[in-house]
């Protein structure tokens, strides 16, 4: 049984971010799928729903006029996965989105709901008083820690859960968010937050806030993308490892890009250390091999979770291997 | 003078398509649609697992894609059309695949049934003959305890050969195991 609450469906933005506003204990949904699991754990009060659902303009993909990609925030997983255009200019977001969760989540699911998920960590969803949820602790250092992070974490050490995100950090995407001071831009590198810049939260959102978009930027000459994932289900999990590549070639050379972890950190986890070891070079075993050792430098396992690390280097290895064979 | 569709206080009301029926539905705001479904319809064919988005028994078919409807308020489908597993049969005539599926013993303790039948009605609509390799993407976010799948897979193949008009029969090996 969910929690009682009231439900409005907005029929504008302006509405959506005033009904957001005016009530502490109001949430925005959009597929539903997330916040549905999280009133029924009770990991936070909602005294209100506020659908976006009737909000025109918020789905659809479509080509911005400089080259890129618009998609709405209420566009479905499983129409990301299947467009054309997705599929042909940032196939690395299209993987992404085709792994991601089972197909009635896809059907469900929203990229906008999608890049805001909660952690999954068992003890935040759980009925436990961890830091995240404003307690004292993390019950994961000193208990079950096997899908926790191996990087950036710091009194908390959940992992982001979304695919999407990594992938779209990797491409340089921007997240267009509406709020009642109007609209502002950011970087999906900085829509993130840390636990050491601030454990209650997991995006730069304000309550108030909804994202709307997301855009992706023209493809440079040369772009190749991708997103590799390890689950322990073959039919459908979360990442244990994932690794999203956006990189320019020029030849077989790697001129540019980004190396986008996910399951390794409590947000998508730019691994500029892998980034140095491949960037001018040609992808050949040695480099890759180089490139899964850098990105796992500074990774300190907890109890349970150290088997990510081997887990990482190789995943890592394979996507770059197979991306510069591609 | 009072409508006689008139809504109960601080209930919510909404039109649906429930099996190709019009129906007018109302109840408490924060029911899930899977809920509804079950209570305030009666049509308790769709099933109540995990209410977490991991099982798939509680699918159904919104606007002909499967979902999860303990994962869906019902007030968020307002206006669509609703297929659950009481729908597929056609009077005492059943759908191919629950045909297939009771045949071939791809159903056992049953409790995954309705939402692997809908699953496998959507994929077939969408795609008359599918691979081995689509049928498993397709059906992936069902689990089933008993089977063990196989049997599954080959009633949704089954169940196509026969809707694409082929006079296919069950192979001996799937209904007696192999001698």
């Amino acid at each position: 049984m969910l929690p009682k609450f009231s439900y409005v469906r907005a029929t504008s933005l302006d509405e959506a971010v005033r009904l957001l506003s005016s009530d502490d204990g109001a949430r925005v949904c959009a597929g539903g799928s997330d916040l549905l699991g999280c009133l029924r754990d009770q990991v936070f009060e909602c005294s209100r729903v506020v659908s976006l659902t009737g909000i025109d303009g918020l789905r659809g993909i479509a080509r911005t006029r400089d080259g890129g990609v618009r998609i709405g925030a209420l566009t479905t997983i499983a129409d990301v996965a299947a467009d054309p255009t997705i599929n042909q200019s940032y196939p690395g977001l299209a993987q992404a989105a085709g792994e991601l969760a089972s197909p009635q989540l896809r059907n469900q699911g929203t990229i906008g709901g999608n890049i805001c998920q909660k952690p999954r960590c068992w003890y935040y969803r759980g009925d436990f008083d961890c830091l995240r949820k404003g307690g004292t602790t993390c019950h994961a250092v000193a208990g079950e820690s096997e899908f926790h992070c191996i990087l950036g974490g710091a009194g908390c050490f959940v992992v982001h859960p979304s695919d999407t995100a990594p992938a779209l950090v990797a491409l340089q995407a921007t997240v267009r968010i509406a709020g009642r001071r109007g609209t502002r831009s950011v970087p999906m590198e900085e829509f993130y937050v840390l636990p050491n810049q601030d454990v209650r939260r997991e995006t730069v959102l304000e309550p108030h806030e909804i994202v709307t978009e997301i855009v992706l930027p023209r493809p440079a000459a040369g772009m190749r993308s991708s997103y590799h994932k390890v689950r322990a289900r073959g039919a459908w999990d979360f990442a244990l490892a994932g690794v999203a590549l956006a990189l320019q070639f020029s030849g077989n050379r790697v001129t540019a890009g980004r190396v986008v972890l996910s399951g390794a950190a409590p947000t998508p986890w730019r691994s500029r250390e892998a980034e140095e070891a491949i960037i001018g070079k040609q992808l050949d075993a040695a480099t890759a091999a180089a490139a899964g050792r850098a990105a796992m430098e500074d990774a300190v396992p907890l109890r349970r979770n150290g088997y990510k690390i081997p887990l990482f280097q190789g995943v890592i290895e394979e996507a770059l291997l197979a991306i510069g064979r591609a | 003078m009072a409508s006689r569709r008139r809504k109960p206080a601080g209930k919510a009301q909404i039109s649906l398509v429930v099996n190709g029926e019009p129906t007018e539905v109302a109840f408490s705001p924060h029911k899930t649609l899977l809920e509804v479904l079950r209570e305030d319809l009666g049509l308790t064919g769709t099933k109540h697992g995990c209410e977490l988005g991991e099982c798939g028994t509680c699918t159904v078919l919104l606007d002909g894609q499967p979902v999860l409807s303990c994962l869906a308020l019902a007030l968020a489908c307002d206006g669509k059309r609703v297929e659950t597993v009481e729908g597929m049969a056609r009077g005492a005539v059943l759908h191919p695949l629950q045909e297939t599926f009771a045949d071939l013993g791809a159903a056992q303790c049953g409790y995954c049934t309705p939402g692997f039948l809908l699953v496998a009605k959507a994929l077939l609509e969408e795609n008359p003959s599918p691979t081995r390799d689509q049928i498993k993407q397709a059906l992936a976010g069902n689990l089933c305890r008993c089977t063990g799948y196989l049997k599954i897979y080959e009633a949704v193949e089954l169940a196509a050969a026969r809707m694409q008009g082929e006079e296919a029969e069950a192979k001996e090996e799937t209904l007696y195991g192999r001698r």
